[in-house]
């Protein structure tokens, strides 16, 4: 997996309290029990530690963590020390 | 001079409506309710109780417990006005027979921080040499009761300081202040009509007076304007948040509020939450978990805010020993 994705679970083990055996690259937000205000802090956290913006629009249509690796990587995350 | 707190007093209504109320006549629950806000009650005022009548019920618990004090000058954070005209601290301050310069200020949630700000400058300049500062609200009375996305946030309360003339390096000394607005998301958290852009003057303009809110984009900014603006803060007066005893955000919601302590690195038992029981007071919220917090004399209380405008501020001090 990919430098973001790890990334991604990262944040949402550590600031969402997700159960990490319940991540993977098909789970959906739904799936991991986080709701819309929990996509706006995902959209925030996004901005801080990965350096792109993810609009409110964007972020009600994520839906599995494989699109929202791929949407994060189209706007050109980066995560420091990786790659 | 220096602004000292040296006295505290709140007010409010009697009814208490539960989340189950709300959700009797809304399509909301308990459940929801609690976990997206943290709320699970609020005060409302009944039908013949407005802003300056919860002022001055705060005012006044707060003369008994420090009577004789002389009080000269008299600012009310209020968004939700008794009147158009005139403001609300007049009418209270002749309701307490004072006979002070008293006048409003308007900067919604944030309200109360810019009233602290506004009396700091009147003792700071000799115009006054204690100041009562209130910050009052009646927001069920803009609210639309029947809007379960904003109905269920807020309550009303009132809770009054006294600031007076003083040292720097006394308990309840206050400052420095961070302060800020952007007027380009005004609309984001907004009551249309009602005032001189566009009055009540039929059926679709009374219904657009109620107060509306992009949840999303108030989440955003808040968490992001609070969290900088006590950083800011922090750097200006020479500290760090591990010199911060105690955490005093505006009580919005319960999520905003971890969001903001969480960036600033606040330790979840300095953080001081209240919203639980009264939901989001506006300019009264601070007041009203200030002197519910069981803050001990000496420790220092970082106090921020946020709100419609969009405004934020933020300001430090240190908790008085109050004989209450």
């Amino acid at each position: 997996m990919s430098p973001v994705y790890d990334k991604v679970k990262q944040l949402l083990v550590d600031k969402f309290g997700v159960p990490e055996e319940e991540i993977s690259p098909t789970a959906t937000f739904t799936d991991l029990d986080l709701d819309s205000l929990d996509l706006v802090e995902f959209a925030l956290a996004a901005e801080e530690e990965l350096g792109v913006r993810i609009t409110d629009e964007e972020a009600e249509q994520l839906d599995t963590l494989d699109d929202t690796v791929k949407l994060l990587e189209q706007k050109g995350a980066t995560v420091e020390g990786a790659g | 001079m220096t602004a000292v707190l040296d006295g505290i007093g709140t007010a409010v209504p009697r009814q208490v409506v539960t989340n189950d109320d709300l959700a009797q006549r809304l399509d909301t629950s308990d459940e929801w309710i609690r976990t997206r806000t943290g709320i699970a009650q609020r005060h409302i005022a009944d039908a013949s109780t407005a802003t300056s009548d919860l002022a001055f019920e705060a005012a006044e618990a707060l003369l008994k417990t420090a009577p004789g004090s002389q009080v000269g000058a008299l600012i009310v954070a209020t968004t939700t006005p008794d009147h158009l005209m005139p403001g609300v601290a007049p009418l209270v301050a002749g309701r307490l027979g004072l006979a002070v310069p008293a006048y409003d200020v308007q900067a919604v949630c944030s309200g109360f921080i810019y009233g602290l700000a506004s009396a700091a400058g009147l003792i700071a300049a000799g115009i006054a040499e204690r100041v009562m500062v209130i910050g009052a609200e009646v927001m069920s009375r803009i609210v639309d009761h029947d809007d379960r996305g904003t109905a269920v946030l807020f309550g009303d309360g009132a809770g009054a300081v006294t600031l007076r003339a003083g040292a720097p390096d006394e308990l309840g000394a206050i400052g420095p202040f961070d302060l800020g607005s952007d007027g380009e998301h005004a609309r984001q958290l907004f009551v249309e009509t009602g005032g001189t852009r566009t009055p009540v003057v039929d059926a679709d303009t009374q219904r657009r007076r109620f107060l509306t809110m992009d949840g999303k984009q108030v989440y955003r900014h808040a968490v992001r304007r609070m969290t900088e603006s006590s950083q800011q803060l922090l750097d200006r007066a020479g500290l760090t948040v591990g010199d911060v005893d105690r955490f005093v955000a505006h009580q919005a919601n319960l999520r905003i509020l971890m969001a903001v302590a969480d960036r600033l690195g606040i330790p979840p038992e300095r953080r001081v939450s209240n919203v639980d029981r009264y939901g989001n007071t506006s300019a009264a919220s601070i007041p009203l978990a200030l002197a519910d917090a069981g803050l001990r004399p000496g420790e220092r209380v970082l106090l921020t805010a946020f709100g419609s405008g969009f405004t934020w501020g933020s300001t430090l001090m240190t908790w008085p020993d109050l004989q209450l």
